[in-house]
């Protein structure tokens, strides 16, 4: 008998299509918009047109008086209940309706539930608030200033805007190692304000039955789980009467991490009226209110031996949290996982300190499409070391290779305590620099210059730490980040697997699938895939940083061993042999030395329903919950060629390289898909995609008009690479690769054009590079960075 | 987003289009591409009683040249129809101008016309149409009257239509001589409104500028006439003396205003770059053709 051809039956290292995409290219998906209930009702947020100011009054009762409106809901109303304040998932308070005061232009102010979204958008225009202007803070210097105003004024304990002082490393061996240092290099930049922006915004309806005294959230939410447990404390409703829905989602990039107002008011709104209550927010909603990423100020030095070997490192890092500390992180680290910065380097010393302050802007620092501030550690570090070896004079290819990580030091421990365990950076980077024709660029950007054209070429090498957990060390409000799946086999063969991950884009219906084919010998066409709905996935921590593969495909591999193992004992049984004499295949137990004779693990699952020993529960199915040993490293090398026009600023990318080894794959396909849309955002981050404030608190990037997303039109074309280097710790060698080129790829376009210009003697040019920061950083000489006072543009 | 209550028709005749905003007494709006309007509702930074939608007026989608060189476009010919048309041949500038309009999808729906009405400092085609001296026919109740572009936009987003009438067409006149033009706009991104934009076009006799337009976008509260400035090119050859003084002089008649976008300063050199770019060009394919 021939064995199972795997890459046919759909399993490990087939480019699979995407099967969610039959129904998302039919217009067939259901999102939380598409689900309509029984007498639902819709529901409409006010939200504070100024960045601070004290509430004087709400009237509410001309709202109240149009046709078809049902409830006005005020601070108030939520405080009667006590839910004017709801915890964060990084151990601060958030107002839900704002009671005392506005902390930011966007914050929910009052909310009007009604017969259709209509009456409810015209009954909040009819609500009058008086505001007693503040002054407004909108960055961390103001923040400081000694006379500055007390955002939060409602915490005890709060006498100034900070928020935290953070510290990891070694602060004596990292001096000791500056004062043997014959060059240091410093850089100072900024990582603007982004936001995920997924295109559906968030949403929810809830459905609170009297009756049943059960609630069930319909909600854009990545991590369904932690959404029950949190509404559970919050709403103080028991955790088996609270049901999660997750339908279809547009898209998350972190953005449907925390849990926002609008879910809470729309839960309440649904207790009081008995009915069931929608809210979608708006684009502009979803744009200044809900959670961004970065606005992180770089403090950074290296230290270094004229013959390049870096000794040391520090960094001194000042984040805007906007006017609630509600990051979306692990408890332990209060700026993210920003001490993986140089992981991938050789460095014996290292300390990194950071401070967190409160402003008058939207709060919610998410890991936006990151591992909890990643993006912001790894393109500070490239950053720094494309200035380090310019500071030494030595080309930016060798300075690398002579710091990166070798093959043979794994598993490698950094300064900052993680453990990288395997990769081959070298091999990357030669891949990458030999696909961009580095050897001829010199050569070229001579040629461009006769042409009155500036070429440059940057690049950004990094490994990330992506997966969490482990649970010892990564826990999000004291929950464990393990994950967990759930596999039930049916008596034809078919199956029918869940996880505690949540699907966003990602692909899971399609790639898990492919890891059961691959432990099982299951047609992957023959499983279907399930995620998101509380009351029937098992327990698990969502979908972000990366983890899915890391966490619940590992889970969803261990599962199907777990089948695999029962299987083996029927088929032995069938074969009337001892399981002992038992051997596998793809999809097939045979007896030893006599492969003929043989059952496929479909006759193992008839026999589970129809014929099983005796003593031996019928049945196939089980569940496995997976706590990693350690994070996935995967590493990436990116390469970007640019041409500059000295006389607009505009610049052009040349050529795109990347290098990625995120270790097995298991639909290259989808992998590619990740890689490209990572980059998409890279470039946007580098180019123009970024939410900035005026003095008065105003939010610049609350439309499409104003907030910049790439389309096909502008974003260049990549040309991709592949290394693999197995994870040691995984079941089936795989790494994360979701966030990758989020992470890696701004540095490269960043450096490219800085190469382009810094024979001007510029430095450092803040992202986004829009071509006027480009022009006038070239034609004075001088850098366009650093801390504020903020730019207008 | 969603709008505000207003009442909608979809009427057949141009007539029956103008007796409804005669009726509406100024609270009526005109739906041609909705490009701008549908925005600006779903926002509620605009709130019509009504709106009328023209999509359904026959014989509006036209584009063509009269026997006299004259062009003439319809208030529903798109974008896209002149982006994609072989009539343009005399019209450089609008033939460049019309693959910068917006982003492609909005091209397939959004109209010439509706553009120009919209009266938006940064819009293209209105400074295409100040630089060729186009102007603008509108049909009221009353009948028909023809409004030059320079007197047509009022001001930001205010145009010199009454509320019952009708922009049925804009007119482009034929240069006289050669016509030869372009049109250069720097955005963040396609469909970004322009950081600065520049419409030049030049009727030639051989060498020698008969007349020259310029108009310029995105870098003043309304769309920049720049056609004085440009005039010291008239009688003029394009050497590169005179394409520098040219792009001088459109450079300082500019209003740019420091923003998100870029500085004053920046905006002003962007103009000046634009208008010596487009020159070069006109005068290097001249250099060829001759």
């Amino acid at each position: 008998m021939a064995p199972l051809d795997e890459l046919k039956i759909g399993g490990m290292g087939a480019s699979r299509r995407r099967v969610e995409d039959n129904r998302f290219i039919r217009g067939k998906g259901r999102y939380v918009d598409d689900i309509v209930l029984p007498g639902m009702l819709h529901m409409e947020v006010l939200r504070s047109p100024v960045a601070h100011a004290r509430i004087k009054s709400i009237d509410t009762s001309a709202a109240w008086e149009i046709p078809g409106v049902r409830l006005v809901l005020t601070g108030e109303t939520m405080a009667a209940r006590n839910l004017a304040w709801m915890p964060t998932l990084s151990y601060d308070t958030q107002a839900v309706l704002a009671t005392d005061k506005v902390r930011f232009q966007g914050q929910e102010v009052a909310a009007v539930v009604a017969d259709d979204p209509y009456i409810a958008k015209d009954a909040c225009s009819k609500i009058v608030v008086e505001y007693e202007q503040l002054p407004p803070i909108v960055n961390p210097v103001q923040a400081q200033a000694p006379d500055a105003p007390l955002i939060r004024d409602d915490k005890e304990n709060q006498p100034t805007n900070k928020i935290f002082d953070w510290e990891i490393g070694d602060k004596a061996a990292t001096d000791r190692a500056f004062a043997e240092a014959d060059v240091i290099s410093k850089t100072e930049l900024h990582y603007p304000r982004s936001h995920p922006s997924p295109l559906e915004p968030c949403g929810s309806i809830a459905d609170y039955d009297r009756a049943t005294g059960k609630l069930t959230v319909y909600m854009t939410t990545q991590a369904p789980h932690i959404i029950r447990a949190a509404v559970a404390m919050v709403a103080e409703l028991p955790e088996h009467m609270i049901r999660i829905v997750s339908p279809d989602l547009g898209g998350g990039f972190g953005n449907k991490v925390p849990i926002y107002p609008g879910y809470v008011v729309s839960i309440l709104a649904s207790i009081l009226t008995e009915r069931p209550v929608k809210w979608i927010e708006d684009k502009s909603g979803n744009l200044i209110s809900t959670g961004f990423g970065r606005d992180v100020y770089l403090q950074g030095e290296i230290a270094m031996r004229k013959d390049g070997k870096i000794l040391g490192m520090r960094m001194h890092t000042i984040s805007d949290h906007g006017a609630f500390y509600a990051d979306a992180q692990p408890t332990k680290f209060k700026i993210g996982l920003m001490h993986s910065a140089f992981a991938c380097y050789d460095i014996p010393a290292a300390h990194l300190t950071s401070e967190g302050w409160y402003t008058n802007k939207a709060p919610g620092g998410v890991a936006y499409r990151c591992s909890f501030r990643v993006t912001e550690a790894m393109f500070f570090q490239e950053r720094m070391i494309h200035n380090a070896a310019n500071d030494l004079g030595m080309d930016q290819a060798e300075f690398r290779r002579v710091n990166l990580v070798k093959d043979d030091m794994f598993p490698y421990r950094t300064a900052f305590g993680f453990l990288t365990d395997s990769g081959q950076y070298k091999k990357c980077l030669d891949i990458g620099l030999e696909a961009i024709g580095y050897q001829n660029f010199k050569a070229e950007q001579e040629e461009a210059r006769k042409r009155g054209k500036l070429l440059g070429i940057g690049i950004s090498t990094m490994t990330e730490p992506l997966g969490a957990g482990n649970s010892r060390e990564y826990d999000i409000i004291g929950i464990k980040m393990f994950d967990s799946a759930e596999l039930r086999v049916h008596m034809t063969g078919k199956a029918i697997l869940r996880t505690g991950a949540k699907t966003q884009g990602q692909g899971h219906e399609t790639t898990w699938a492919q890891i059961v084919a691959h432990e099982l010998g299951i047609p992957a066409d023959d499983i279907v895939v399930e995620e998101g709905d509380t009351d029937t996935a098992p327990f698990g921590m969502g979908t972000y940083a990366s983890r899915s593969t890391p966490v619940a495909g590992a889970a969803v591999a261990m599962v199907s061993r777990k089948i695999r193992a029962k299987a083996r004992k029927i088929a032995a049984h069938l074969l009337e042999v001892s399981e002992e004499d038992i051997e596998w295949e793809l999809g097939r137990f045979y007896v030893r030395g006599n492969p003929e004779r043989g059952v496929t693990i479909q006759d193992c699952a008839l026999a589970a329903y129809s014929n099983v020993p005796d003593g031996m529960e019928p049945g196939l199915e089980n569940n496995a919950y997976y706590d990693p040993p350690n994070l996935t490293w995967p590493f990436a090398a990116y390469i970007c060629k640019v041409e500059v026009d000295p006389a607009t600023g505009v610049w052009d990318v040349l050529k795109f390289v990347a290098v990625d080894d995120c270790g097995v794959r298991i639909n290259p396909m989808v992998v590619e898909g990740q890689i490209m849309g990572g980059l998409t955002e890279a470039y946007a981050m580098a180019n123009m995609q970024y939410i900035t404030f005026d003095e008065e608190g105003n939010c610049i990037g609350a439309n499409y008009m104003d907030y910049l997303l790439p389309t096909a039109w502008e974003t260049p074309g990549f040309e991709l690479h592949e290394v693999v280097t197995p994870c040691p710790h995984h079941p089936i060698g795989a790494k994360g690769i979701g966030e990758c080129a989020t992470v890696g790829g701004p540095a490269a376009f960043v450096n490219a054009v800085i190469n382009a210009i810094e024979h001007t003697g510029v430095r450092n040019v803040d992202m986004p590079l829009m071509p006027n920061r480009v022009y006038e950083a070239l034609k004075t000489g001088s850098d366009i960075s650093g801390m504020p006072p903020v730019r207008v543009d | 987003m969603y709008p505000s209550r207003f009442a909608y028709d979809a009427p057949s005749s141009l007539e029956e289009a103008i007796a409804i905003l005669d009726a509406g007494g100024g609270e009526a709006k005109i739906l041609a591409g909705g490009q701008s309007l549908i925005p600006m509702l779903k926002l509620r930074f605009a709130a019509p009683e009504r709106l009328v939608d023209i999509n359904s007026l026959p014989g509006l989608d036209y584009h063509r040249v009269d026997p006299d060189g004259t062009l003439r476009i319809g208030a529903l010919c798109r974008h896209e129809d002149l982006e994609f048309s072989d009539k343009l041949d005399a019209f450089p500038t609008l033939a460049q101008a019309a693959a910068l309009v917006a982003d492609p999808i909005v091209r397939t729906r959004g109209t010439f016309v509706g553009s120009v009405c919209h009266a938006d400092p940064q819009g293209d085609w209105a400074a295409t149409m100040i630089a060729l001296d186009g102007s603008i026919v509108a049909q009221g109740p009353n009948g028909r009257r023809e409004i030059p572009m320079s007197d047509f936009v009022l001001g930001p987003f205010v145009n010199a239509l009454a509320y019952n009438e009708i922009a049925v067409e804009a007119v482009i006149p034929a240069a006289k001589g050669t016509a030869r033009g372009g049109y250069l706009k720097l955005e963040r991104r396609v469909g970004d409104f322009a950081t600065a934009s520049v419409a030049v076009a030049l009727d030639m006799d051989g060498d020698t500028v008969r007349r020259a337009g310029c108009a310029l976008a995105g870098v003043g509260g309304r769309t920049i006439d720049a056609n004085d400035a440009i005039s010291v090119l008239v009688g003029k050859t394009l050497t590169d003396e005179n394409i520098a003084a040219a792009a001088q002089a459109v450079a300082a008649a500019a209003e740019p205003r420091t923003d998100h976008r870029g500085s004053a300063d920046y905006k002003r050199h962007i103009v000046e770059t634009f208008v010596s770019r487009i020159l070069t060009n006109i005068s290097r394919s001249e250099q060829k053709a001759a």
